[in-house]
C-alpha cells in the first residue's frame, strides 16, 4: 500500500462533528439511482427483466406455439408487460433484498440517517425506474413488430405499470425481507415460473377451464395481464376485476411485510 | 452538558440458551475513546449492536448521547457513525458509489473523493465491492462510518484484516477524531491497539466486565506482578520449570517459541529459568524482565486457553 497519506496530515478540525440527516429528496434520489443502476449492471437481473421478456415477445410473435388472435403481437404485449413488471418488482426485488440483508447492506443503510420509509421508498423508486426502462424497450421492440397502441391505452398502461410495480413490489419485499437468502432465491424463481405458466400470463385466464380460471383471475399476475389487455387491446380503462386483486395483494403483503421484514 | 456518550448498565442479552451479554455496564465520557476488549464470543458485537439500536436487550439500561437507542433510533442515527464487523455493501456496488450513497444521507458530509483518497482507495474507487480485498473492504466500511461527521462512532474491530500501514492510518484517524471532539467506541483483540488509543479500556469475557480502567490503571493494578519473557525452541514441556519456580509463578507460551513467566520475578526466578533452559540444552534468547503489559492482564483475566 503505497498511496496512504504521510502521517500527521489531518488538519485540526477536519473531523469536527457536524452530524445531521441529509435532505430527504437527495437521499431518495441517490438511493433509488443506486438500486436501479445495480439492477441494470447485474447480468442475471438483465436476463430476467429484459432478455427473457424480449425473447418471449419476438419468439411468440413469429412462432405459433400457442394460439393467439391476429395480430399476434397485439395480444402478446400485455402479457410481456405483465411479465416484465413481475420479474423486476417481485422476483428481482425479492432476491436482491434477500441477499442485501445477507450482506449487511440493509443494516448498513439503516445505520445512516436514512429513515425507514425511505429505505423502502428508495427501492420501490429504483424498481419503477427499471420497469419504465423495460416497458420502453419492450414497447419499441413491439412497435417494430407492428404493434400500434392507442393513446388512451398508453395512459392506462402507465397507471397499471405503477400499480403493478407497487403491488408486486410489496409481495417481493414480503418474501425477500423475511426468509434466508437461498430460500428467497429458490422461492422467487419457482413462483415466477408458476405464475408465468399457470398464473394467467402465457395462457390468459379466459383460455383456462372455468373453475381454474376463477381462481387464476384472483392472482396478481392474471389481474395485471388482463388490466394491460383492457388498456392496450380494447383501449379502455382496466376493469375493476383487474385492479381490485392488485390493490388487495399489494395492501395485504405491504401490511404483513411491515411486521416481518428483518434487517439481517 | 456532560451527558456520557454511552452509558450502559446491567445489560443482558440471550440468544436461546446462550447468554451473550450477562450484566455488562460501563460509562463512556464524551470526547473520549473507549475500547471494548475481549476474546472471540465475549459479547462485544452484541453489546455494540444494542448501543446502535439494532438489537434489543433482554434487560438493563442503555443511553447513547442521552437517548434510548431502541426507542429514539431515528433521532440517534443521524448523530452516530457505524462500522459493523464485516459486510455492509452491495456486492456489485463500486467503492465510490457506496460512499457517495452513505454521504448523501448526511447533512454535512466530508468530501467522499477526499476520504477515498485518504483511505488509499483511489486505485479501486471504481472496483465492485466483491472484488475488493478484505482490508480494502474494511477501509471502505470505515469511510462509511466517518463520512457523515458523526459525534459518536462505533467501530467494531476496525483494524481486523488490515496491513500494518492501514492499521497505523486507522490509529491516526481515531486520534484525529478524538482531538476534534468526537467520541469513539471501538472493539479490538489487539492489546497494543487498546493501549495506544483508548482513554478507557473495558475488558469483557463471557458476557461480563472482568476489568476496566485506563490502560495505565489496568497494568499497574498489581505493581509487584512482573513478567519475564524469552524466546527458545517452541513446544517445550514446561512442567519441570513450573515445579522449580516459587508458588504463584505461571509459565505459558503465548506464541510459538515465545515464553512468558508471570508472578513475582526476582533474581532467583531468573536464575531458575536460565538453569532450566541449560538443562534443556537451549539458549534463552531475548530474555527480559518487565512490567506486565495490557496483554498479560488480558490473558490473566480471560485465560490462556483457546476456548470454543
Ligand atoms: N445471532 C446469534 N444467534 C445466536 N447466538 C449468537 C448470535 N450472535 C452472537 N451469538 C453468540 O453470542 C455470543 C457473543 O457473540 P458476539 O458476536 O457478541 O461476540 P464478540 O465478542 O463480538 O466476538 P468476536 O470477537 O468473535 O467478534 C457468542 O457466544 C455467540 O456465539
Ligand atoms: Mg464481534
Amino acid at each position: 500500500m503505497t498511496d496512504l497519506p504521510p502521517t500527521g496530515r489531518f488538519t485540526p478540525g477536519t473531523f469536527s462533528p457536524a452530524p445531521g440527516a441529509g435532505a430527504p429528496l437527495r437521499m431518495l434520489r441517490t438511493h433509488a439511482r443506486t438500486e436501479a443502476v445495480l439492477t441494470m449492471r447485474n447480468g442475471e437481473q438483465v436476463l430476467l427483466t429484459l432478455l427473457i421478456p424480449l425473447a418471449l415477445l419476438v419468439g411468440l410473435a413469429n412462432v405459433t406455439v400457442i394460439d393467439l388472435p391476429e395480430p399476434r403481437v397485439d395480444s402478446l404485449v400485455p402479457r410481456v408487460f405483465a411479465l416484465a413488471v413481475m420479474s423486476t418488482a417481485f422476483t428481482g426485488q425479492a432476491i436482491a433484498l434477500g441477499f442485501d440483508r445477507r450482506y449487511g447492506v440493509v443494516k448498513r443503510l439503516a445505520a445512516t440517517a436514512l429513515p425507514r420509509w425511505l429505505l423502502v421508498a428508495g427501492r420501490v423508486l429504483g424498481c419503477l425506474a427499471v420497469v419504465a426502462l423495460q416497458l420502453v424497450v419492450l414497447g419499441i421492440a413491439a412497435a417494430l413488430l407492428g404493434w400500434s397502441p392507442s393513446a388512451v391505452g398508453l395512459v392506462w398502461t402507465v397507471v397499471l405499470g405503477v400499480l403493478g410495480t407497487l403491488s408486486f413490489g410489496a409481495i417481493g419485499v414480503l418474501l425477500g425481507g423475511a426468509l434466508k437468502a437461498e430460500v428467497v432465491l429458490a422461492l422467487a424463481n419457482v413462483i415466477w415460473l408458476v405464475l408465468l405458466l399457470a398464473g394467467g400470463v402465457v395462457l390468459t385466464a379466459d383460455t383456462l377451464p372455468t373453475g381454474m380460471a376463477d381462481v387464476v383471475r384472483l392472482l396478481p399476475s392474471a389481474a395485471l395481464t388482463e388490466g394491460f389487455t383492457d388498456a392496450l387491446v380494447h383501449g379502455t380503462a382496466p376493469a375493476l376485476s383487474t385492479v381490485a386483486p392488485l390493490l388487495a395483494w399489494g395492501g395485504i403483503a405491504g401490511l404483513v411485510a411491515t411486521k416481518t421484514t428483518k434487517l439481517t | 452538558m456532560n451527558t456520557p456518550a454511552v452509558e450502559v448498565s446491567d445489560l443482558v442479552k440471550s440468544y436461546g440458551s446462550t447468554t451473550a451479554v450477562d450484566g455488562v455496564g460501563f460509562r463512556m465520557a464524551p470526547g473520549s475513546v473507549l475500547a471494548l476488549l475481549g476474546p472471540n464470543g465475549a459479547g462485544k458485537t452484541t453489546t455494540v449492536e444494542i448501543c446502535e439500536g439494532f438489537l434489543r436487550s433482554d434487560s438493563g439500561a442503555v443511553r447513547v448521547l442521552g437517548l434510548d437507542p431502541a426507542a429514539d433510533g431515528s433521532k440517534l442515527r443521524p448523530r452516530i457513525g457505524v462500522m459493523p464487523q464485516g459486510g455492509g455493501a452491495y456486492p456489485g456496488v463500486r467503492a465510490g458509489e457506496m460512499l457517495r450513497l452513505v454521504a448523501a444521507c448526511a447533512a454535512n458530509p466530508l468530501d467522499p473523493a477526499w476520504l477515498i483518497d485518504v483511505l488509499g482507495l483511489s486505485g479501486c474507487a471504481r472496483t465492485p465491492y466483491k472484488r475488493l480485498s478484505g482490508g480494502q473492504q474494511q477501509r471502505l466500511s470505515l469511510a462509511c462510518a466517518l463520512v457523515g461527521r458523526p459525534e459518536l462512532l462505533f467501530l467494531d474491530e476496525p483494524t481486523a484484516g488490515m496491513d500494518p500501514q492501514a492499521r497505523r492510518l486507522v490509529w491516526e484517524l481515531v486520534s484525529a477524531l478524538r482531538a476534534d471532539g468526537a467520541s469513539v467506541l471501538l472493539t479490538t483483540h489487539l492489546m497494543e491497539e487498546a493501549e495506544a488509543l483508548a482513554d478507557h479500556v473495558v475488558i469483557i469475557d463471557g458476557g461480563r466486565v472482568v476489568a476496566e480502567g485506563s490502560p495505565a490503571q489496568l497494568t499497574e493494578e498489581h505493581p509487584d506482578a512482573q513478567a519475564l519473557r524469552f524466546r527458545a525452541r517452541s513446544g517445550m514441556d514446561t512442567g519441570l520449570l513450573v515445579a522449580a519456580l516459587p508458588e504463584g509463578c505461571l509459565v505459558s507460551e503465548p506464541s510459538p517459541g515465545g515464553y512468558l513467566v508471570t508472578g513475582t520475578v526476582d533474581p532467583q526466578v531468573v536464575s531458575t529459568v536460565t538453569a532450566w533452559c541449560a538443562q534443556q540444552g537451549v539458549l534463552a534468547e531475548e530474555l527480559r524482565v518487565g512490567r506486565r503489559s495490557l496483554e498479560d492482564v488480558f490473558l490473566d483475566l480471560t485465560g490462556r486457553e483457546l476456548r470454543s
